[in-house]
């Protein structure tokens, strides 16, 4: 059985979520005996491609060209169910990042396929790919099948780890799939990139403000604690909708899920709408002077005191720590 | 402009999820029902959409009776007519998308908004799977949308920035928060939405691809550890991010 990996790049470098997609399919393709084939798509990518034998891919397909530099919903759809076809696979793992999102829909009706989309866990039962979904903002938990014969899974970022990567270079081929002007239907001209800030989506901390720090002038002490962790800025609704904060940032149900290695909640009460994004988070800090602020009910560290005080202090001594 | 707007009925973001009596669902005892955000914000943009270029808005649902309460709020905001899709089966994404693409043919759509995702399932895949359905273009997650002569030009959220994409119609635009500000129901609109009769259609079905085989609740958390009640406690915070959970 072949089991197709899709490999995000953007500007000639593999996202973190190409690796953690590649390690699933090894994963379930150790279990159904299976082999992991990987595809890149873009442009001036043949020199990237051959580290995803790192993460044990035999076969990387990559298929160039020019007008791939930027993403393309139409195009990108029609080269990975083509690749689909001719390599005859049959499990198509994909990130549930924008892209991942935006194509895999579309690659599931050329191909007749389900989708499961936004999997936090992958099992194999009886040969069986079973993958586990947050449903309701995270509140439920759905086990789910696919049914078609051709099946397609999408993955939360930050969620599956990649594997430790090995020095093994992988078989690269190239492939060339025929690109009418037609296939551009949809296609991106720029990409604004929001001033070099990490994003909340991507990042492994993130340290949010909420209504608790009072002005948009006290963002200056978030921004400087996300600063010496290396981190992003989240925020809540509350502090989005006073316009505190770009809406970017924003944390929640209605806003981003996000599922960091470390969340730090400042001046956030802990909304059921502010859990519901960031509670799978691996450790949450809350800091908010309200020792009953329903945070602290899924904090794994709490500190019941003032945002002014504290979170300078946080940012002394994580400096202190990591010598910056 | 032959204007279709998509909206789900949804539970509202207070609710607690309980699972019901099959293990596969939520139980609804209890569980009001809501427009889903994003989808207010389609509501919005089609509204815009026709303040800018004329013609009609419909507003159109699948799911059972209790779908009529969503229609009429998206009325009441300005809609001119809404659709029904009567059929209270437990549906996927696929299945969905398969009935509200034939709807959008029948109609002829000239665009088509959707919300960035359904908030009980989390889905995000109705829009573009209709797009791809009708053979359509499709931008997802918009923040920021032109039409200018049968042309689009839309800024997508992405990880770390904006994607500009241009199209042209017809397409279906998938609505992000910050695309606009929903406009609250008029008085006059509310009265204007019930006496608007809701047409009911009855899909053809669709058999899903995705089978829900179990639901449950996420484990609960072990009660956290309270560090300290003022910067004193920073210290002892930071040495156990360090050393305990080792995230530092
Ligand atoms: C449909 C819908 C969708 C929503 N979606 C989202 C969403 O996606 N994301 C989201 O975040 N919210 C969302 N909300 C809003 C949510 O219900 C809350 O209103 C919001 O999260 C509150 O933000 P907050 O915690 O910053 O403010 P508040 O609830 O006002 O909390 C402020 C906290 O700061 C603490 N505090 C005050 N001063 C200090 C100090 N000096 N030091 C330390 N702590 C201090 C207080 O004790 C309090 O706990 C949604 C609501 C609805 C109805
Ligand atoms: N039952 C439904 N009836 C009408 N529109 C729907 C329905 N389900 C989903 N949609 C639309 O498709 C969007 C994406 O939904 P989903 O793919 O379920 O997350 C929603 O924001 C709605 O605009």
């Amino acid at each position: 059985m072949k089991i197709l990996a899709f490999a995000e790049q953007r500007n000639g470098q593999f996202k973190k979520t190409a690796f953690e997609v590649v390690t699933a399919a090894k994963t379930i393709a150790g279990q159904l005996n299976g082999e992991v084939i990987a595809v890149v798509v873009g442009n001036n990518i043949a020199s990237i491609a051959g580290q995803l034998g790192g993460y044990g891919v035999a076969k990387v397909l990559i298929v160039e060209d020019t007008r791939l530099e930027l993403y393309s919903t139409t195009a990108f759809a029609k080269i990975i169910a083509d690749v689909v076809k001719e390599e005859g696979v049959e499990i198509i793992l994909l990130p549930a990042s924008e892209m991942g999102k935006d194509v895999a829909p579309r690659v599931s009706v050329k191909l007749d396929a389900g989708l499961a989309a936004g999997c936090t866990a992958l099992k194999v039962e009886n040969g069986i790919v079973k993958a586990t979904r947050p449903v309701y903002a995270g509140k439920g938990l759905v086990d789910v099948i696919v049914k078609t014969p051709v099946k397609l899974f999408t993955l939360r970022p930050n969620v599956f780890t990649a594997s430790a990567p090995g020095n093994i270079e992988a078989v690269v081929e190239r492939r060339q799939v025929n690109l009418e002007e037609t296939d551009f239907a949809v296609s991106v001209k720029e990409i604004k990139a929001s001033s070099g800030k990490k994003d909340v989506a991507e990042a492994d901390i993130i340290v949010s403000g909420g209504r608790g720090l009072k002005g948009p002038e006290h963002f200056g002490m978030i921004e400087e604690l996300a600063g010496s962790l290396g981190a992003a800025v989240g925020a809540s609704r509350a502090v989005v909708d006073a316009g505190w904060r770009p809406h970017d940032e924003q944390v929640g149900q209605t806003g981003k899920t996000v599922s960091p290695s470390l969340y730090i909640a400042v001046g956030i009460s802990g909304a059921v709408q502010h859990l519901a994004g960031m509670s799978s988070s691996k450790y949450i800090v809350a800091v908010n002077k309200d020792k009953d602020a329903p945070i602290f009910t899924i904090a794994d560290y709490g500190i019941v005191g003032d945002a002014f005080e504290v979170v300078p202090a946080i940012t002394a001594e994580v400096k202190k720590i990591l010598g910056k | 402009m032959k204007i279709l707007v998509f909206v789900n009925h949804v539970p509202d973001t207070e609710t607690k999820v309980k699972v019901g009596a099959d293990a596969k669902s939520i139980d609804p005892t209890g569980v009001n029902y809501m427009l889903s955000p994003y989808d207010e914000f389609g509501v919005e943009e089609g509204l815009k959409t026709k303040q800018q270029l004329g013609g009609e808005v419909v507003v159109v649902s699948l799911g059972g009776e209790t779908n009529k309460e969503t229609l009429r709020k998206a009325l009441a905001m300005g809609c001119d007519k809404a659709v029904l899709l009567k059929d209270s089966s437990v549906r996927d994404s696929y299945s969905v998308a398969r009935s509200l693409a034939d709807y959008a043919k029948e109609y002829g759509a000239d665009i088509i908004f959707c919300g960035k995702q359904s908030i009980d399932y989390d889905d995000a895949q109705v829009g573009a799977l209709v797009a791809e359905m009708l053979g359509i273009p499709s931008v997802s997650v918009v923040v920021k949308l032109e039409i200018k002569e049968g042309s689009i030009t839309a800024e997508r959220e992405i990880e770390g920035g904006h994607e500009v994409v241009v199209s042209k119609l017809p397409a279906v635009i998938c609505a992000q928060k910050g695309l606009n500000e929903p406009r609250y129901p008029s008085l006059k609109g509310i009265m204007d939405a019930k006496r608007k009769l809701i047409e009911e259609k009855i899909p053809a079905a669709v058999e899903s691809r995705v089978e829900v085989i179990a639901m449950s609740n996420p484990p609960a958390k072990a009660q956290g550890k309270i560090v300290g009640t003022d910067a004193s406690a920073a210290a002892e915070l930071v040495r156990l991010l360090h050393e305990e959970a080792k995230v530092l």
